[in-house]
């Protein structure tokens, strides 16, 4: 019975509580739609203090002065694009999560594929190479000696002519 | 064939082993990982102009930062390492000109500060402690891509940033970084 009473409270503080979000309320926008747009590109957007938090997690004053000033750039009628690019603009590629496709990084967006294409060309060959020497080795499978097929064409006329 | 495959593992193993190695090496070179190169190089200064810190010492503002090699150091004094960094300031004002912005901090706070450890700036400006979304001036720090204090910027005779150190010099960053470059620009 106590048991089973403990185990309900967990539950319940488990439900209760709500995750701790960094963003603060008077940080918000009071238009839902752009407050929305803000979200979703501060989660993409690097905390440069923390580094692997985005500026939505993060607690960090730099994050919170990037999250407000990110909100103001959307009120003033940016696309996000704009907004984005005001703040690669000052902290470089390295504020966006998700690096962009270009020439300095395709090592980073190409280099799993060409990984996997070594890997496969590695297999194929190994698995190629072992069928050869299994059929080399296995007497059920060598081809036919020069009597075995003297013989055999002889069966095969043999069959033909009854 | 056979026989070099065998020793694949441990010679990619060794090859990870040595490239391990080299990183830490750099790192304790000063490479760190975690900083960031700044997309400010090579870009003139951004436009700004801060209020002085100061009665009988001038702000700053971007228009300052041409016609002579400068160092711009962003500091606080609730930061630790600039006071670490704070002594090797004081020795580096004959050798280029240095001024400071105050970062995050309240003006009382900053001046305690340099009346305890000592003033090396020709001029100071301060920002605003809280960012203002209305008013340019708080957001000087995010203008010229500061993460933290301390951060330096060496601004060449054109006002463009040459330089940018991120976390307190070190005397060896001093001898093998920042004056060589100093002299560099000074030609």
């Amino acid at each position: 019975m106590i048991a089973k009473k403990l185990f309900a409270a967990i539950v319940l503080m488990a439900v209760a509580v709500g995750p701790a979000w960094a963003v603060q309320p008077n940080e918000m926008l009071k238009d839902p739609k752009l407050e929305g747009r803000a979200r979703e590109l501060s989660k993409d957007l690097r905390c440069l203090v923390c580094q692997n938090e985005s500026i939505d997690d993060s607690d960090a004053d730099l994050a919170h002065d990037l999250r407000v000033l990110l909100r103001q750039r959307l009120q003033a009628g940016d696309t996000d694009a704009q907004a984005k690019q005001y703040l690669v603009d000052r902290y470089g590629d390295y504020v966006l999560l998700k690096p962009p496709f270009k020439t300095s990084t395709l090592v980073l967006w190409l280099g799993p594929f060409a990984f996997l294409l070594v890997g496969a060309g590695i297999a194929a060959a190994y698995y190629r190479r072992r069928t050869a020497t299994a059929v080399a080795a296995d007497p059920a499978v060598a081809p036919l000696s020069e009597a075995e097929s003297r013989r055999l064409a002889a069966l095969l006329e043999d069959d033909k002519k009854s | 064939m056979r026989r070099w495959t065998v020793a694949l593992p441990l010679a990619v193993f060794f090859v990870l082993v040595g490239f391990f190695i080299w990183r830490l090496d750099l790192m304790e070179h000063g490479d760190m990982p975690n900083i960031i190169p700044s997309v400010m190089i090579n870009k003139p200064v951004p436009n700004f102009d801060l209020p002085p810190l100061l009665l009988d010492k001038a702000g700053l503002k971007s228009s300052d930062l041409r016609g002579q090699v400068t160092l711009v150091n962003f500091f606080a004094s609730w930061c630790i390492p600039c006071r670490e960094e704070h002594p090797l300031l004081n020795g580096i004002g004959e050798k280029v000109r240095l001024v400071g912005i105050v970062y995050k901090d309240t003006p009382e706070q900053a001046r305690a500060y340099l009346t305890r450890l000592g003033d090396p700036y020709k001029a100071l400006g301060i920002i605003n402690s809280n960012l203002d979304p209305k008013d340019p001036k708080s957001q000087v720090g995010i203008d010229f891509g500061v993460t933290g204090v301390p951060e330096s910027f060496l601004v060449d005779k054109q006002g463009v940033i040459r330089f940018k150190q991120i976390g307190p010099f070190t005397p060896t960053d001093i001898k093998t970084k920042l004056l060589p470059l100093v002299a560099e620009l000074n030609k």
